[in-house]
């Protein structure tokens, strides 16, 4: 009952996005674009930042980006779906409140899959090398962490129920996340200070976790935390999102 | 099919010195509706209306008080009640960008009906309400009165005993409304359903209403039949504007002789209520002909449901007063 309820909820969801490709396109092209005019600059630095390929160290800091910032922006969908009754009009069937939540993160964690193989298939061109079971393990990671931050996001949506709200939250959120997460550089190249405060960002753990998966390392402690952080992340994101969406209800 | 006790809701507000301060959006209300009623929920805005129908339709939790919705506790047993009803608010049920008819098997499906059965409901909803043709319209290319009876039908999709309709009238031009309210009392004729609705409308309580409730402060104040309500109320205002100020008194004196109220004077307009006016103001008008009272207008308003709150609450209806 609760998967059918699930699977109707994201059959309305990619039914949708995909009659209005404008957004899946765009999500595509983000990565595309950070591939082709942000990877060259890289490649003369890689041998200063101590990756042998700049793309192992890079890829996986652009799957974290796109795990973050597609996903959290995930919650503006719901404004309007909200405003338009759709979300009310849902809570009076008997259906699961989960399973509204959970369609609705499935339909991101699909696109997000799909932006990911696209991302690291177009790198191998660009001369990606690396470990190819570490890249799906790297690519889980990902996955289990946009679900996270969709789930935020709508939570995020559901409770202040207007753009104009949501978009500097989360601005003010994001900003310093991909700034002190080492996504576009690793943070081992910067002061000590900043050192020090990147290490309070859960992100960081899973951005290098990544990195080393990519590189073939899978039994290091930091794979470790960074699947600790991705786990607990995301319990936390489904927790506080079913928690909204169970809300006010009898 | 409802049957309320004390029902209420109070919300954790804020007050000017930011202490915390309860909020009572609804203060404990007694409802009564019984099967294949239609009965209607009338209040201004803020009353506590749709707090009360959100907490009928388990979208709310009560604060103190029980209810039971078509033989269900809304507390403990919200997923029967859930099955039971059908609730078309006011602000839509459909994506502006999906499809008409998938949005309405999609919402079947959500209360368990297989596929196949929520596209023959949903088909055959479509032709009741006359939105045939518009299975694969996008709601926003959809005109408002097609958008309501839309809403209406994915209310009814899975046969619900009781529906709850939130101004199902609201914004619609006239021949949009007449026409939801044959849909809507054939709710009854058809599928013998039970509905209870909320409006700001006499004429609409009028026509679809057997009972009124009639709420203010989160209390219900009134209920009654739209007609008992309407007697409650001394006929149509009859309101003469004269030329000049002087006359007022005289005419005054002459519509006295017909009225049923006091008649109220302000500089050049004099008022007051008249059982069935329209047969006594052609003697009044020659009346004041006579008189050679000058008149520079004459108005006469029919009992609307506005009037009927004044009478019971002293306060206007509109929100502003």
């Amino acid at each position: 009952m609760f998967w059918r309820e699930t699977y109707i909820v994201f059959r309305r969801q990619l039914r949708m996005a995909l009659r209005n490709p404008a957004w899946v396109i765009i999500g595509l092209v983000q990565p595309i674009l950070y591939l082709c005019l942000f990877g060259p600059l890289l490649e003369p630095l890689a041998g200063q930042l101590g990756a042998q390929n700049a793309y192992t160290l890079f890829v996986p800091g652009l799957l974290v980006q796109l795990g973050l910032f597609g996903a959290l922006f995930a919650g503006f969908g719901l404004i309007a779906e909200w405003r338009a009754g759709v979300i009310e009009a849902e809570r009076v069937t008997p259906a699961s409140r989960t399973a509204l939540l959970l369609g609705r993160i499935l339909r991101d964690v699909l696109q997000l899959f799909v932006q990911g193989i696209v991302l690291i298939g177009l790198a191998f061109l660009f001369g990606l090398t690396g470990s190819v079971p570490g890249m799906v393990l790297g690519l889980v990671l990902t996955v289990l962490l946009g679900a996270a931050c969709a789930a935020a996001s709508n939570a995020l949506a559901l409770t202040t129920k207007s753009e104009d709200v949501m978009a500097p939250v989360l601005n003010s959120i994001a900003l310093p996340v991909l700034l002190l997460s080492g996504i576009l550089l690793p943070m081992t190249i910067g002061p000590q200070w900043l050192q020090v405060v990147s290490d309070f960002m859960p992100t960081k753990y899973i951005v290098n976790a990544i990195r080393e998966l990519f590189r073939g390392d899978f039994l290091t402690i930091t794979t470790m935390w960074g699947v600790i952080w991705t786990i607990v992340l995301f319990a936390a994101g489904l927790y506080i999102g079913t928690r909204t969406f169970r809300k006010e209800n009898a | 099919m409802i049957h309320a006790r004390g029902l209420a809701r109070t919300f954790a507000g804020r007050g000017r010195g930011k202490e915390k301060e309860e909020v009572t959006a609804v203060a404990g209300v007694d409802i009564d509706v019984d099967e294949g009623e239609i009965v209607g929920f009338l209040g201004p805005n803020g009353a506590g209306k749709t707090t009360t129908l959100r907490m009928l339709t388990t979208l709310l939790k009560p604060t103190a008080g029980t209810a039971t919705v078509a033989g269900y506790d809304v507390a403990t047993q919200s997923q029967e009640v859930r099955r039971s009803i059908g609730y078309v608010s006011q602000s839509g049920s459909t994506s502006p960008e999906a499809r008409a008819g998938e949005e309405i098997m999609d919402h079947g499906m959500l209360y368990g009906i297989s596929q196949k059965q929520a596209e023959a409901r949903g088909r055959e909803l479509f032709e009741q309400l006359d939105l045939d043709g518009l299975w694969n319209r996008e709601p926003r290319a959809m005109s408002g009165g097609q958008r309501r009876r839309l809403d209406i039908a994915m209310g009814l999709v899975h046969d619900p005993t009781l529906v709850f309709l939130d101004e199902p009238t609201t914004g619609l031009d006239p021949q949009a409304r007449a026409n939801l309210w044959t849909h809507i009392s054939d709710l009854r004729v058809r599928l013998g359903s039970t509905v209870f609705l909320t409006t700001h409308y006499l004429d609409e309580a009028d026509v679809l209403c057997d009972r009124i409730l009639v709420i203010d402060h989160g209390s219900i104040v009134a209920s009654d039949t739209p007609d008992a309500l309407k007697r409650q109320i001394s006929g149509d205002l009859v309101e003469l504007v004269v030329s000049d100020p002087a006359q007022a008194p005289a005419a005054a004196a002459l519509l006295e002789r017909i009225a049923d109220t006091d008649v109220e004077t302000d500089a050049t307009s004099v008022s007051a209520r008249v059982r069935g006016a329209g047969r006594e103001i052609p003697g009044l008008i020659r009346a004041l002909d006579a008189a050679s009272i000058a008149l520079e207008s004459i108005e006469v308003r029919r009992p609307t449901l506005d009037d009927v709150f004044l009478t019971l609450t002293g306060r206007s209806l509109r929100e502003d007063a």
